[in-house]
């Protein structure tokens, strides 16, 4: 036994004695995870958050959370005897004189935004494929809470550095605070502790950066990462793949090498790119004084949708009733819009299961294409948040391309409400179609680009017939049909408000579809074209047209 | 680990469960079970291995080098109050970083991919959902648990307590009351009175009407700002802008609430607070850059574009004896955004 | 999108509009100019030969006088093809701003006039006709040597300087002096390799939709001040590297997405794919 082998053995059964090791090693070792790219989004944000927290903690030795005002002496001639907050000073020091602190806060600026980024890349992979659905309801509404989180994170975080540009984004959360209805001046004095912007805010938004919400999240995240391991790992629909089953690789020691690793990947990027790129060099921008402002005041990317359905809302959305004023301008683009993403978001897995009727647990994912309503709701809010972050960057837009900002403001104030409609329809169709290709591809297997001529003188292409193995993932799926009366009858009464919302809601969802290929039309397809060109052995041929036993419930073009 | 299978294992049982009933056509297709395992290069040539593994071992003497550049980029680039040592300092260390971090976690996954078992193993699943009897044994237990606490045979008790856990988070509001003094009439008041001299922003100084040209613009406090308590909050609610345009311009009210052409409006955005301070001396439009409200300074800075709702509010200006600016009074209207008791 | 912004920028520059736009734009400002042009402090004091005077005025008659009328006392709108304002007592620094960098003569309509990097004219013929100008009417003159010398410029001069500059011309100009978007498709330009000249010389002219920061706003120091900022900003490589343009964070958030989103997926899929 060599001496590795010893120390080894030693190490691990004082583990086992003391804490009962082998059971852990025994119950996750060897559990399984499948591979595939989009897996790994939700590692991105994980590791970027830990990231978060080792940068973090280095900034903490060296930021000073006061505003108390103090006179610049450090070596930036262009701000010599300014006053200027210890906030700030201290965030000039950790970039000029602590060496590395303006690679690590850089690290920790780029490290924010990717990690926002992350989340919302990490949260579209799992809408699409539908790994919401039962039994991860929970598990998805706990993610919308915290990307919300982060998002909030991020902007106590550009608040604290007090500089010119985090200034003013908190003059601005201050008068979105304000337009709360009856409430708002309150909140706004407790918070900021009087008048805006006052003493406080800076280590009351300090602690709210670095100890209250990071608990949370770090809370939420070990909940979310328990209910990945209690409810296994999704997988994408193949060979061997069932709802019963996960196919991957174990723990130990792939997924240690290759999630392990995959940390260190994404924070050598993430250096990669802090030790080249500047990122929001605040002793440009000046101590924060709420008379100065810079041309292209934006907030971080985070918030820019809500900054653009800011400017996108006319101002006569604002009315005064009863002696009180209503800032609608202000309050529906920005508090009652992320109530209503939370809200919605939170309800969209129980929304489907309503149109679906469907309460069994789902396990194997979605291809985007098999769920066209889905699929189309989702690119539809995707355009609209994209829209909003259009708007939010108008005006650096306008500046860049030459163009007027109040043409771009007018039109965009039309297209968000018009390309996500439009998107909706057309992502809708992009889906339906892809559909019918695939059930072309079963039937009629995939195209060779061979061309052949017929003895009668007709030239086709030669179709490749599809293997088990390849046709399976094309007709897997399962289509849901709009829902009749009688489907109701074990869910409660049908003429119910909720049976006839719940009937609409089904048509809406699953009337237009593409059912998949059944063993009994593939059978017909292949006795159809075998009497139809007896002569061809080994390979299909088939005419490029509309077989007619496909069932959709519109009339279908492939 | 017990139910965890090497796929080729699983391939055989697995494909006699999945296997068609002879004879009639099935209404679906059955699942194919998984296909059989594709060896790599590395499994079945040992050179290949080796030469994977001679890449791992490269890789992570490419970390070892990064890490130790790392220190010697932080030991050996000093300070000295350069820029140009900063900018150094930082690509060095944060190029290392790269080296040490990247090229440690690509070597990983490459040794994971190359060398590692790359047959697929399978797990299985449970419903999250207990048995019938499972769910049953549970809700005799919650049932029996629910009786001996008694909780439906004394009402009393169980009102009480909802009660009681209804209130008891209620005092933790309560301990926030003294993070803020109550707003009272402070949002509608700004620093301004009559009286108050008009000086530059940033640089200080009282200015002489005649100094104010046609078609420029000053950024103006009140004389007195720096010795205020709170100079930022007073600062936030009494920026002022001055602009001279041609008097045949303006309104009666703005004409006599300036001085020959000269008038002072906040420059505080009625939008959302941010300080309104482009202007534009050929179409005397002023600009937000926080969300592009305009106010059109020849209609008594009404909004004629953008979110904003309501005009930046304007301050009577006149002269004194020797020719300076000074205030006539205070704003007659809170500045700034909106509130809800505003009105 | 693109469609739409073409059509934006198409409709934007409706030729008649913008003409008509302009031509009251710049008929405003220079009547304006004509009745309330400083007569005092910046009233020229450089005393131009009479000879340079009558060089100056040639080369207005033929290159300035269809816009701007045969006295430069502004023109009339004849066949809508362009109407200048009265150039009387705008003062050498407007003829040294506005032909020194392009803008005049106004080569096509547009939001406003552009700057154009190949200058028709050489700095002689600028000063003569500047002379031309200055010689109408008293004006503002071009700065001196002295006022643009900035090597004198002391750390509190320049710290002052980059103040007045955040409150004075940042919200138009941007922080870093990359210029921004104004209303209906002005902007602010870019302070980007333009010489200190030219922006002392926009601070006391006010050029275009530029407000005028005549010395009385604007100590003479303190411009000098904010050109040594300005210059010294442009020099200084920015410590934390490759600068993404000084745009704020509408940048740095999309580089975020293309560049730190984008690579950690390309590292995604490699991690997912398998090995041959």
């Amino acid at each position: 036994m060599s001496t590795i082998d010893k120390v080894a053995g030693g190490v691990g059964n004082f583990a086992d004695d003391t804490v009962g090791a082998s059971k852990v090693v025994n119950g996750f070792a060897r559990k399984i995870f499948p591979d595939h790219w989009s897996f790994m989004l939700g590692e991105i944000t994980l590791y970027s958050f830990v990231i978060l927290l080792l940068t973090g903690t280095f900034l903490t030795f060296f930021y000073e959370p006061s505003a108390a005002e103090t006179t610049y002496t450090g070596m930036y001639a262009p701000l010599a005897g300014q006053h200027v907050s210890e906030a700030y000073a201290s965030s000039l020091r950790i970039s000029f004189d602590v060496r590395g602190g303006l690679l690590i806060r850089q690290v920790h600026h780029w490290a924010a935004l990717i990690f926002v980024a992350a989340t919302i890349v990490h949260m579209i992979r799992v809408f699409f494929t539908g790994a919401f659905r039962k039994p991860r309801e929970i598990n998805w509404v706990i993610g919308l809470v915290l990307a919300l989180l982060a998002v909030f994170e991020g902007f106590t975080g550009y608040s604290l550095p007090d500089d010119l540009l985090s200034g003013t984004g908190i003059r601005i959360a201050q008068a979105i605070i304000l337009a709360v209805p009856v409430v708002g001046s309150y909140i706004s004095y407790f918070l900021f502790g009087g008048a805006f912007p006052g003493e406080d805010f800076i280590p009351r938004f300090f602690t709210i950066h670095i100890l209250l919400l990071p608990a949370v999240m770090l809370g939420l995240i070990v909940v979310h990462l328990a209910l990945v391991v209690i409810h296994k790992h999704t997988q994408y629909p193949g060979p061997g793949r069932t709802e019963d089953n996960v196919v991957g690789f174990p723990l130990f020691p792939v997924y240690m090498a290759k999630a392990g690793g995959f940390f260190f990947i994404v924070f050598g990027v993430i250096a990669l790119i802090a030790g080249l790129f500047s990122i929001n060099p605040i002793w440009a921008y000046g101590a924060y004084d709420p008379s100065p402002v810079t041309a292209g005041s934006q907030p971080d990317w985070y918030m820019g949708w809500l900054d653009g359905a800011v400017r996108l809302t006319p101002g006569w959305f604002e009315f005064t009733l009863f002696g009180f004023t209503f800032s609608m301008n202000i309050f529906i683009p920005t508090t009652a819009l992320i109530l209503f993403v939370v809200v919605a978001g939170s309800l969209y897995p129980w929304i489907e299961q309503a149109a679906t009727g469907d309460r069994r647990e789902h396990h194997l994912l979605d291809r985007p294409r098999n769920a066209p309503t889905r699929t189309g709701l989702g690119v539809m809010a995707l355009t609209f948040y994209v829209l909003l972050f259009i708007s939010g960057g108008n005006d650096i837009i306008a500046h860049m391309m030459g163009l007027s900002i109040n043409d771009i403001t007018r039109s965009l104030r039309v297209a968000v409400f018009v390309l996500p409609a439009l998107a909706f329809v057309i992502t809708k169709r992009i889906c339906l179609g892809l559909q019918r290709k695939d059930r072309e591809k079963a039937l009629h297997g995939r195209e060779t680009g061979r061309i052949v001529r017929l003895p009668h003188g007709e030239f086709i292409e030669v179709h490749a017939p599809l293997t088990d193995t390849e046709r399976w993932v094309l007709v897997q799926h399962d289509v849901h049909r709009p829902m009749e009366i009688e489907d109701r009858v074990d869910a409660g009464n049908p003429d119910s408000l909720y049976g006839k919302v719940q009937r609409r809601l089904s048509k809406f969802f699953f009337e237009d579809r593409v059912e998949p290929v059944t063993p009994a039309e593939l059978a017909e397809a292949h006795h159809e074209h075998h009497t139809e060109i007896g002569s061809q052995e080994h390979a299909s041929i088939e005419e490029q047209q509309q077989s007619p036993s496909i069932s959709t419930a519109q009339t279908s073009r492939g | 680990m017990s139910e965890i299978e090497r796929a080729g294992e699983a391939h055989g049982t697995g494909s006699t469960a999945l296997a068609k009933p002879a004879g009639a056509v099935p209404e679906r297709f059955e699942n194919p079970g998984l296909p059989p395992h594709k060896h790599r290069l590395g499994d079945v040539d040992p050179q290949a291995a080796k030469r994977a593994e001679r890449q791992v071992a490269i890789l992570l003497i490419l970390s070892i080098l990064g890490s130790i550049g790392i220190i010697v980029s932080i030991i050996g680039i000093k300070y000295d109050g350069s820029f140009d040592r900063i900018s150094a300092s930082t690509k060095a260390i944060g190029l290392c970083m790269f080296l040490s971090l990247f090229a440690l976690g690509v070597g990983a996954v490459h040794w994971a991919k190359t060398l590692m078992p790359d047959d697929e193993r399978i797990d299985y699943r449970h419903r999250q959902r207990g048995t019938t009897a499972e769910r049953e044994e549970a809700v005799a237990i919650l049932k029996e648990g629910a009786a001996e606490a008694g909780l439906g045979r004394r009402p009393l008790i169980r009102n009480t307590l909802i009660g009681a856990l209804a209130l008891f988070p209620l005092p933790a509001v309560f301990f926030f009351r003294d993070t803020g003094p109550l707003p009272g009439n402070d949002l509608s008041t700004t620093m301004w009175r009559e009286g108050t001299y008009l000086i530059k922003d940033p640089e200080g100084g009282r200015i002489r009407a005649a100094d104010v040209q046609l078609g420029s613009v000053v950024h103006v406090m009140p004389e007195g700002i720096e010795e205020a308590e709170h100079v930022l909050n007073e600062k936030a609610e009494a920026a002022v802008l001055i602009m001279r345009l041609d008097e045949s311009q303006l309104t009666e009210k703005q004409a006599e609430w300036g001085v020959d052409g000269t008038v002072a409006y906040s420059k505080i955005c009625t939008h959302m607070g941010c300080p309104v301070a482009l202007y534009e001396q050929q179409t005397h439009h002023l600009l937000c850059p926080c969300h592009q409200s305009t106010f059109d300074l020849t209609q008594d800075c009404k909004v004629i574009f953008g979110p904003a709702k309501r005009a930046l509010p304007q301050l009577p200006i006149r002269v004194d004896d020797e020719g300076y600016l000074v205030a006539s009074s205070g704003f007659h209207e809170a500045v700034g955004p909106s509130f809800w008791e505003r009105g | 999108m693109t469609r739409t912004l073409t059509a934006l920028s198409a409709r934007r520059r409706h030729p008649l509009a913008v003409v008509v736009l302009i031509a009251l734009a710049l008929l405003l400002v220079g009547g304006l100019y004509a009745a309330l042009a400083p007569r005092s402090a910046e009233a020229s004091t450089t005393t131009a030969s009479a000879d340079d005077i009558e060089a100056g005025k040639k080369l207005f008659l033929a290159n300035c006088a269809t816009c701007h009328g045969l006295d430069a006392q502004g023109g009339n709108v004849v066949d809508g093809s362009g109407a200048g304002p009265s150039l009387i007592g705008v003062g050498a620094a407007s003829v040294d701003f506005q032909v020194g960098t392009g803008r005049m003569p106004l080569a096509q309509s547009a939001a406003q006039a552009p700057e154009v990097s190949k200058i028709r004219f050489s700095q002689q013929q600028i000063d003569q006709m500047g002379a031309y100008i200055a010689s109408l009417a008293p004006g503002p003159a071009v700065p001196t040597d002295e006022e643009l010398d900035v090597s004198g410029v002391s750390d509190e001069q320049l710290a002052r300087g980059a103040s007045i500059f955040r409150t004075n011309c940042a919200m138009c100009h941007n922080f870093a002096g990359k210029g921004g978007a104004l209303t209906a498709g002005k902007y602010a330009p870019d302070l980007t390799g333009v010489s200190g000249k030219h922006i002392y010389e926009a601070m006391v002219t006010g050029p275009q939709s530029m407000p005028v920061f005549n010395n009385n706003t604007i100590s003479p120091e303190d411009k000098t001040a904010i050109i040594a900022w300005l210059t010294q900003e442009e020099k200084r490589p920015d410590p934390g590297g490759l600068t993404l343009g000084s745009v704020g964070p509408v940048s740095e958030g999309l580089f975020a997405w293309i560049a730190g989103i984008g690579l950690l997926i390309g590292c995604s899929v490699w991690l997912g794919m398998k090995s041959s």
